[in-house]
């Protein structure tokens, strides 16, 4: 066949594309994935007993705060490296903002703190299974965001796999909020953002492999 | 360069919105520039140049839902382009090829070249491979011409099945284009 009759072929009777259906596609995949998540939360870890009660409500609202704009930013990311020829541009403030914010906080607060209690702030009682915990939450998320990404068309495979990571590790991290009772800022500077980077770099090695179209 | 960039988008939304003769000449006109882009890139593989321009255009409209209308034209064409590029370098293992530095984003629409080439592979036998919904939906629709709704009629599917079809078919052919022949 001729490239001028594949114009031909392609043109004729073209629909106008369906936009409203990559929306709905990404709300329907999205909550699925969101209830998978909160249900595995909710019966397997258990959601924390004191919600309202002897924590300062200060602390908890930055942690929910930060962790739901960083997931806000990163699926906006994600989105945007799955279509051809995006970029993420001041997007990419949503990102480091946040994360340089919860850092400069973290410091303040071992600085403040009497040197005894430091290791205490940073390890906290769960340290060592936080970022686990929060990439297994973040799991059917990620998996949601590699195949909606699929369906459209990223043209920078590891990027868009680790920015879907991101986002999958940053809704993960709110979501496990419901169960984790840490609220210390060094611990959520240090153990969030790797339980946010274990999905991201699974995204990077596996994007250009499973985003191929 | 600026004019065709304005030309080409102002086409390509006007063909998104439904203007048939618009959209025809949207990927006439961006075959030419895509060829010429790719004809320099390949010029080691010459024969490849015609195969991967209908491969890019088919891209182009099987993505065409990923267009933007507030991004420039070139930015999401090239970023297309490119990547079937890089795709078939890859396929062949041969990035050693890719010795120009891909971040010419301007240049695309920059080049044009109407003579086309012969492609190596025929996509009109590649459509007889596509299972028969699919095949008959493209053939009635985009080859004979027919209505969607004439088409469900005479081939007793439903409307929607027939869009189904070509939609899913055209995505078929792509990935049958990219499979080592």
């Amino acid at each position: 066949m001729k490239t001028d009759e594949l114009v031909s072929l392609l043109a004729r009777g073209a629909q106008s594309p369906d936009r409203g259906a990559a929306t709905r596609r990404a709300v329907l995949a999205l909550s699925a994935a969101g209830l998978l998540a909160l249900a595995f939360t909710a019966t397997v870890l258990g959601l924390r007993a004191d919600w309202f009660g002897q924590s300062p409500a200060s602390a908890l609202f930055l942690r929910e705060a930060y962790c739901t704009c960083l997931s806000i930013a990163g699926l906006l990311a994600a989105r945007r490296l799955a279509l051809p020829g995006r970029r993420v541009g001041a997007l990419a403030w949503g990102l480091v903002v946040p994360i340089a914010l919860m850092w400069a906080l973290a410091v303040v607060t071992l600085l403040q703190a009497p040197a005894a209690a430091r290791p205490g702030l940073i390890l906290g009682s769960t340290a060592a299974v936080c970022p686990w915990l929060i990439a297994v939450v973040a799991t059917p998320i990620f998996v949601a965001l590699l195949w909606l990404a699929r369906g459209l068309a990223p043209t920078r495979l590891a990027a868009a796999g680790a920015l879907a990571g991101f986002a999958s590790g940053a809704c993960g991290a709110l979501i496990y909020t419901l169960h984790c009772p840490e609220l210390a800022a060094p611990f959520l500077a240090v153990w969030y953002l790797l339980g946010m980077l274990i999905p991201t770099a699974v995204g990077f090695v596996l994007g250009p492999r499973l985003l191929r179209w | 360069m600026q004019s065709s960039e304005e030309r080409l988008r102002g086409l390509l939304i006007r063909g998104l919105a439904g203007d048939e003769a618009a959209y025809h000449g949207f990927l006439q006109d961006l075959s030419a520039h895509v060829r010429a882009f790719l004809r320099k890139r390949l010029s080691r593989l010459p024969d490849d140049v015609e195969d991967l321009v209908q491969e890019t255009l088919l891209a182009v409209h099987n993505q065409r839902h990923t267009y933007d209308p507030q991004q420039p034209l070139t930015a999401w064409v090239y970023a297309l382009a490119r990547y079937k590029l890089v795709d078939l370098l890859r396929r062949r293992a041969r990035r050693d090829l890719l010795h120009d530095p891909l971040d010419e984003e301007s240049e695309l629409l920059a080049v044009s070249d109407g003579e086309a080439g012969e492609a190596k592979r025929d996509l009109a036998r590649l459509l007889d491979t596509l299972p028969e919904r699919q095949r008959v939906a493209i053939v009635c629709v985009k080859l004979e011409g027919l209505s969607v709704a004439e088409t469900a009629r005479r081939t007793g599917i439903s409307e929607a099945s027939v869009k189904v079809g070509i939609h899913r078919g055209l995505k078929a052919l792509a990935a049958r284009l990219r499979t080592p022949r």
